[in-house]
């Protein structure tokens, strides 16, 4: 299971990560997002080169800002502390694993 | 060789799944997300499936769901890439397997239609939205457009009214398709304000959507549009098996298509009425029809 961040933790466990990190930023009412979830969660046990964390953006609206989300779920991908690559809506589990694997 | 392969998890598909287990065929179910549902999943209130006078589209899928996982259905999660008759049926090939079946309902539904205008692209994600309930909340006490005259639209536009400082709800008619009650509600809501019988003709912004173009020459300052204008059907691979009407496979009630052995269930198929209750039914009769065909086989 991938694990919720918060506002506090970004910069050490994102920002400064050694390894390429994939965020999803999502909401417990986000239909779409719930469906999208257990996808993220499945290409985590499979790509061990990259971190996977999930933003709920009712408890962390600073970070939805911060990165401008206006849609969810949106996916981030993170390398060297930079947004690589980003993702809006619902996407299949092999493009999550592509998305994730240009960054390694 | 299985009986039966139902393609999609939304309602049609599952209350397929119930009927083909009531009926003990050796069946799946081929979904491409895990924990689907399909499109209800983006609807925030439900108050018109029988049984349920309110309920989120989330948990009433989850619902479904459960009753048709508990009945023994077996779910692969998979895409479908490709249906090729063999002798007997037909194969269904997937990204990470292949099936052979006697034969396949088809109930993959649709998903939101474009509105196929400069700037939609670009801005999906930057304000356009193409799921109000989704989004909403990203644009408390702004300003947005709802574009539709559906159902979709109507609720959409409700909801956003309840969140949003100001909606635009703009149609090219100047009446409404969607529901009579919806209608009344939207024209009582003062912060609703109605842009009739003219259309977006572009959207327009910095970084973000900040203002759309309509083809009256007229601009509105929004800070989101929704898109609300129908459905394209995810029927793409059977458009060279089955017989189509503007891109919906073309059958009855009864599910039955041009293909023999290919059925069709839900938003798919050429209907007057698209809702849940709908597509429940049609997950019942497709599998009837499965029945009488493999009877005759």
């Amino acid at each position: 299971m991938v694990k919720d961040i918060k506002t506090n933790e970004f910069q050490e466990k994102v920002i400064n990560s050694n390894k390429p990190v994939l965020v999803d930023f999502w909401a417990s009412w986000c239909g779409p997002c719930r469906m999208l979830s257990p996808a993220v969660d499945s290409v985590s046990e499979q790509v061990s080169e990259a971190e996977f964390y999930k933003v709920n953006v009712d408890e962390e609206p600073e970070l939805a800002r911060e990165f401008g989300i206006m849609s969810i779920p949106t996916l981030i991908v993170f390398k060297n502390g930079e947004i690589f690559d980003q993702s809006v809506g619902v996407i299949s589990e092999a493009d999550i694993k592509t998305l994730v694997e240009k960054a390694l | 060789m299985k009986d039966l392969i139902i393609a999609g998890s939304g309602p049609a598909g599952l209350s397929a799944a119930v009927y083909a287990s009531n009926a003990m065929l050796n069946f799946s179910v081929i979904e491409k997300f895990p924990m689907s549902g399909g499109q209800m999943l983006n609807t925030y209130e439900i108050n018109n499936y029988l049984g349920f006078e309110e309920i989120d589209g989330f948990t009433l899928g989850q619902t479904f769901r459960k009753h048709a996982e508990n009945k023994g259905a077996q779910f692969i999660n998979d895409e479908i890439t490709a249906i090729e008759k063999i002798d007997g049926g037909y194969s269904v090939k997937c990204k990470n397997g292949e099936y052979e079946t006697k034969t396949i309902i088809f109930a993959t539904g649709a998903n939101p239609k474009k509105l196929g205008v400069k700037g939609e692209a670009d801005f999906a994600g930057r304000g356009v939205s193409y799921c109000a309930t989704c989004d909403g909340n990203f644009f408390r006490d702004k300003i947005t457009a709802v574009v539709g005259g559906g159902d979709v639209a109507l609720e959409d536009t409700l909801y956003l009214a309840n969140i949003c400082s100001k909606v635009y709800l703009i149609h090219r008619r100047d009446e409404f398709r969607g529901a009579k009650y919806l209608q009344d509600k939207v024209r009582a809501n003062d912060k609703i304000e109605l842009v009739l019988k003219d259309e977006v003709d572009e959207i327009i912004g910095n970084n973000k959507v900040e203002k759309l173009k309509l083809k009256s020459g007229k601009e509105l300052e929004t800070d989101g549009v929704f898109i609300a204008v129908g459905l394209d059907p995810n029927s793409k691979l059977l458009d060279k098996t089955t017989e189509m009407e503007n891109g919906f496979i073309k059958a009855d009630e009864s599910g039955i298509t041009s293909a023999a052995g290919i059925f069709a269930a839900g938003d798919i198929r050429t209907k007057r009425l698209r809702q849940i209750s709908t597509a429940v039914s049609d997950g019942a009769n497709a599998v009837h029809s499965v029945e009488e065909y493999l009877f005759n086989l």
